[in-house]
Formats: structure tokens, sequence, C-alpha cells
């Protein structure tokens, strides 16, 4: 599904990813992790297409795609989706036209009909109360005035809306309280699928809890420099990552 | 700039839609502002001597006016001599007008700009006055709107048809003397429209008049009044185009709005007039006075505008809340790009008890765009409870643009309150990043980025409207990304 060769990037001439190399299998789930500054939240950005960084080296396959040739919404319709660690907030802009403009433009982008009115409205009101999302939120601006929870709720019905077939979650868990934790952790299990992969970037073991991976992968100084289970992470919650730190010097 | 801004600024070069010009025999008089000018506008339009005693009393108090100067727009001085003060489609009739005496020439241009005068093919529900250049050519569905009593009808005829009428309202909101451009204006006004609706009487249809410059090197100075006795309603609207040329145009309108007690006008505009091109040549500059007498209790007058064009705009439609428990409101949109100018805003003075004013001002600045918020709110000692809530937003996109706020608040009864808010943003990187990851296109995104910024404003469009004014932001705004 998403294979990463030796990838180079840098920010104002501040490398950050240093030859990061990663591999995820169909309808896997793989968490990465890592301490603040090591690039987890650059990878994510790069992925899913961000200009500010600068690509030096390379290269990135989604699906059989050169991922980093297309532009960021080319990177939407070929079903890469990123929930932000920050989802941004538009006054005015109707949630609910939001998430139907969003889903018929990938559904154009792939040649299929954009979906009826009728069968949109109760799929988002069905998701909706899936992720514990207000149903008077649909209504509103999108994210406008929203908690972080529900902002981080309302990331998660887009997920389940547009159905990727790689969906990365960049700290979806952080400011989080355990009940909504919960709930976002249910969101993502319903949608683990053969055919869709999932990315969890996390700081914190707690939301592994929840959402079981198959890989665990930590990333130090923007590479990859330790992949195991589960157990990994469960170590990781004991040690810190200070250990890998020497382990990659 | 970053790779965003760059590509957001190039949204600006959109080209303008209605530039083309409709050759006609035209009847025409040439340039210069005389009394002698003045007369002969008279003498065509077979005005009664008090109208001719208006217009020179009002031109002999302009020619001792300056040029007003505290706006925060620039422009070259205006040369009055050059200007062509009246200029009208040669007539194939005469009397009444009728649509098979108007020029298919004229129709056909109408036709163009999306406005069949044809009442069969007419949007339901909308009757039309079509204002070109210095005259009314047509007026649409005067019959079913005369057996409802309104009057529905050119200034022009309104003056024939209707002296005592148009005696006793015209320059009674907007006296020649208020300001530079009104004192011009009530001097060489050529046409526009009025309308009378009676006691009690709900207008049955939206009223909407279509002004359209055609004629190079003249100016377009028209006369709206309307009139609401007690009880009534309407809705009026307004469109504006005019064809690209390297020149400017001066447009200096008045619009007077009397509501008496209990009456209600909402008052549309949709002002689309030729903005110049890329460096800033040509266009029109919209010099207009515009206000509502909210003389009755309870009346109530609301200014709607969406203004896209025009190279530089000055105008603050107003509301004078006299009668007690009156109500003024004003929404505004206001988009500048290229190098276009815009000082727009609005006056709510309030005079009666329990007065109530509401103004919401979305300013839009793209490209070398500069949009000025001006707005004076007034409470006068008599203003017992009155009430103001303004706010006052600007939207910037790219780096080149400025938005300014004046606002302007006198408060003269302690029992009066008056609330202001204001904000400035951006478009920003994340938010067009975020609707591009969700598979929408930067255009769409900007799109729809700006018209949740003016929803509040388009509400309260009539339906029609508020879909025109949606298509005419995105096509101004096209380009600007992508």
């Amino acid at each position: 599904m998403l294979s990463i060769k030796e990838l180079r990037v840098s920010i104002e001439q501040k490398s950050i990813l240093n030859g990061l190399n990663l591999e995820i299998g169909s309808g896997e789930v793989h968490a990465i992790m890592g301490p603040n500054g090591s690039g987890k939240s650059t990878l994510s950005q790069v992925l899913a297409g961000r200009e500010d960084y600068l690509v030096s080296g390379g290269e990135v396959l989604f699906d059989g795609l050169d991922l980093l040739a297309l532009e960021t919404e080319e990177r939407a319709h070929a079903g890469l989706f990123l929930g932000m660690q920050y989802p941004v907030e538009l006054p005015g802009v109707n949630n609910m036209t939001f998430i139907r403009e969003s889903l018929n433009a990938l559904r154009r982008a792939r040649g299929e009909p954009e979906l009826d009115a009728a069968d949109f409205l109760r799929r988002v009101r069905e998701q909706a109360q899936l992720v514990g999302l207000d149903q008077a939120l649909l209504k509103r601006g999108v994210n406008e005035g929203f908690s972080g929870g529900e902002k981080k709720r309302n990331e998660i019905l887009q997920m389940a809306m547009l159905q990727p077939k790689l969906a990365i979650l960049d700290e979806t868990d952080s400011g989080l309280d355990i009940d909504a934790l919960r709930v976002i952790a249910g969101g993502v299990n319903g949608l683990r699928a053969a055919d869709r992969s999932i990315i969890v970037i996390t700081h914190y073991q707690r939301l592994l809890d929840y959402i079981e991976p198959d890989r665990v992968h930590v990333l130090v100084g923007g590479r990859i420099v330790r992949s195991g289970d589960k157990q990994l992470a469960l170590e990781l919650e004991q040690r810190g990552y200070g250990w890998l730190d020497e382990a990659a010097a | 700039m970053n790779a965003t801004e760059n590509r957001v600024t190039k949204l600006v070069q959109k080209e303008y839609e209605h530039g083309f010009t409709t050759e006609l025999e035209t009847d025409t008089l040439p340039p210069g502002l005389s009394e002698e000018t003045i007369r002969q506008i008279s003498a065509r339009k077979n005005e009664p001597e008090w109208l001719l005693e208006a217009r020179l009393k009002a031109y002999r108090h302009w020619l001792n006016m300056s040029d007003p100067e505290w706006a925060h727009v620039k422009h070259p001085p205006i040369d009055y001599q050059a200007i062509s003060y009246y200029s009208a489609p040669k007539k194939r009739g005469k009397g009444p007008k009728s649509l098979d005496e108007v020029d298919p020439a004229l129709i056909a241009a109408y036709h163009k700009l999306g406005i069949p005068l044809q009442e069969q093919k007419a949007l339901a529900g909308v009757a039309v006055d079509a204002v070109f250049d210095s005259v009314s050519i047509a007026t649409t569905f005067r019959e079913p709107l005369a057996k409802a009593g309104v009057i529905f009808c050119s200034f022009s005829e309104a003056v024939q048809d209707h002296p005592d009428l148009v005696r006793s309202y015209f320059g009674s909101v907007v006296p020649y003397t208020d300001n530079y451009y009104a004192c011009l204006n009530a001097a060489v006004f050529s046409d526009g429209t009025f309308v009378y609706i009676p006691k009690g009487v709900r207008c049955p249809m939206e009223l909407s008049t279509y002004f359209r410059i055609n004629e190079a090197n003249t100016g377009q100075f028209e006369r709206t009044l309307i009139v609401a006795e007690a009880g009534s309603y309407v809705s009026y609207l307004e469109g504006c185009t005019a064809p690209k040329r390297d020149d400017n145009q001066l447009h200096a309108a008045v619009v007077e709005l009397v509501a008496l007690a209990d009456a209600r006008i909402k008052y549309s505009t949709v002002q689309n007039w030729y903005p110049g091109d890329a460096e800033g040549r040509g266009g029109i500059y919209n010099f207009v006075t515009k206000r509502g007498d909210c003389r009755g209790d309870r009346s109530h007058i609301s200014w709607t505008q969406v203004e896209t064009g025009s190279a530089i705009t000055w105008k603050y439609p107003s509301c004078i809340l006299r009668g007690d428990g009156a109500r003024g409101e004003f929404y505004s949109v206001a988009v500048t790009r290229g190098s276009q100018q815009a000082d727009t805003g609005t006056k709510m003075i309030h005079m009666g008890r329990n007065t109530k004013s509401t103004i919401v001002s979305k300013g839009i600045s793209a490209g070398l765009g500069q949009n000025t918020y001006r707005g004076l709110v007034r409470m006068t000692p008599k203003a017992e409870n009155a009430r103001n809530h303004t706010q006052c937003d600007s939207l910037l996109i790219g780096d080149k643009c400025g938005a300014h706020t004046f606002p302007y608040i006198e408060v003269k009864n302690p029992s009066a309150k008056v609330e202001h808010e204001a904000t400035t943003s951006r478009i920003g990187d994340d938010q067009l990043f975020y609707c591009r990851q969700r598979g929408l296109s930067e255009e769409n995104a900007v799109s729809m980025i700006v018209n949740g910024f003016c929803k509040e404003v388009f509400r309260e469009l009539p339906m029609e409207f508020a879909v025109e004014a949606q298509k005419l932001l995105d096509l101004t705004l096209e380009g600007a990304v992508g």
C-alpha cells in the first residue's frame, strides 16, 4: 500500500527527515511513536502534500503511484486521508456541505456518480452518531467554535465518510479525555479493513491500548530507529526514548 | 511570498464579463457643464418649471463646493467639462413606451446581460426598470402592479404623471446641499426609478432596476425615490454593469427612501460596474449617496449590498431612525481586487426612542485592492434606549492588499448601547491545505471560504439575487488561485 524509501525532507534549510524507510501493507495498522521534534508530523504533512517542505531525496509509492508527484487534492482523490493534529476552522462553511463537497469531489475524480442528497444525509447522521458528534455540529461552520475533542471527532467522521485507502492520524489522541479516546478508537477500529491501511502517529502509548497496531515504529532524529510489535510500545512507555537515542547514535 | 499566496494572488486576473458595447443611434449632449446644459436636459424631459429651478439652484451651490478629500481613495482630479451629461438611445416612437417601440438592439443588450425585458421570459415575480445611460427604456409588469396601487415607473415619467408625489419627497432625504456628488446629481440627474407603495400594501412582486452605462465619455446620474406609506412593504433590487473602456466614467447617483409608520423597505444592490483593467486603467467611479429616512414609528429599512465592481466605490447607504422603534440595517460585502478601491460603509442616525440598528460589513481584498469600511453611529440626545450592533470583518487574499476600518461613534444619550466588533483575517495556508487534503481544488476551497465569510450578508438577499451574488463572487475571485 505504502512504500517509503530513503525519504529526506527539510524546511528552511533545516533537515527533518534523514533517509526514512517504511513499508505498510494492505489492511495493516502501524503506529509511529517518537519524542517531540523527531519528525512525526513532518512525515504526515509531507505525505499529504503540504507545500512548505522541501523533499530533497527518496521516493514514496502509494498504491503503485508516485505519491510525491501528485498535488495535495490528487493524493486525496487517490485515497489518502490525513486526520490533522490541529484541524482548522472554516467560519461560515457549513460542516455538512463541506463533507458532501469533499465526498463528491473524490467521487467525481474517480468517475463515480455524486451521492444523492438523501443517501448522504442518512450516512452522515449515522456516522456522526457512531463517533459521538452532536448532530447540531453538522450544521455549524466546519470546526467553528468546536472544542478540541469535537474537532477530533469531526476528523474521524470525515475519515469514516470518505473511506480512504490510507488514513494517517496525526496525534488524534492529544488533548482527549479517556471517554473521547475510546470513542475515537472505536471509530478507527470500525474502519479496519483488508483494503485499508492506517498509520497512527502518537506520543503516548495509551491510545494503543484501544487501537492495537500490527507494527510499532520509533522515529528519532528523522529516521525509524526501531520497529517491532505492540510490545515495543509498552517498552517505550517504561523506558522513554532516551535509550533509543543512544542506540541510534 | 510563499507558494500558496503566490497562487492565491493569481485569482485576481479574471476578465470582466459584461464589457461589451451596444452600437446605437443616440441623442447625446456634447461634453461640458453649464446652466445651458442643465436647461437642455430639463427641456428634453419637458420638466415643470419648479424642477428646472431646483436643478439650477443645486448647480449654483455646487459651483461653490469642492471635491471631498477625506475618503481613503486616490484618483486624478475629474474634469467635469469633459463629461457628457446626457445620452439617450434615439426613440423610435412617441407616447407611452411599449416594448414594441424599444430598439431591438437594446432589448438584445439586456438579454445578453441576463435581463429579459419581455414579461413572459422574465423571472417570475420580478419587475424590471431598465435604465440605459441617461434614460429608462422600459419598465415591465406595470399593469399587475398598478392593480395593487403600486406605482413603478421611470423618474421622468413620475415627474409627468405624479408631480405632486415627486415634489413632496424629492430632495427631502438627501438635500442638494448634502455633499459634492449629491449636489451635482441634483443639478444634472437624468433618469432613474420611482416607486410608491400605498398605505397597507404589500408589493406583490420584487421591484428592480438594472442600470447600464454604454456610451463613452458620459456620466450616469440617476435618481431613485422610493416612498412606502404606512404599513406597506417593498423589496427592491438594483444591478449595474458597464462596457470596458480605458477612460474612467463617473456614476453619481442619489437614492432616497422614505418609510412611514410600520413600513418596511428592503433595498438590495449587486454592483458590478466595470472595475478597470489589471493596471488600473479605466473603470467606473461609483460615487453614490443613498439614504433612507425611517420617518414613521416602527418603520424599518434594510440596505444589503454586494459591491464587486467599479474602479472606486464611495458610498454609505444610511438610515435616519427618526420614528420611535424604527430599525435600520446595513449588510455589505465589498470586494476589491486588481487596483480597485472601495471606501464604503453606512451611517445610522438614531433620533427616535428604542431605535435599533445592525451593521454587518464584510470586506474582501485581493491583489492590490484597498478596502475601507467607514461608518458612523450617532445616538442623539433623544434616542432613549437606542441600540446598535456593528460587526466589521475583513478578509485578505495575498499580501499586497489592504483593509482599513474607520468607525465613528457618537453617543449623546446615556441609555444608548453601541457595540462594535471588528476582525481581520487572511485565507490561511492551513485552511487551503485542509480543504485540498479533503479533495477540493484550491479554487473551490477559496470560493467556499469566501462564501462562508459572506454568508451573513448573502442570506439577507432575495433568493434569485443571492445565487447571482454568489456566482458573481466566484467569477470575481476565479483564478485568484490555480
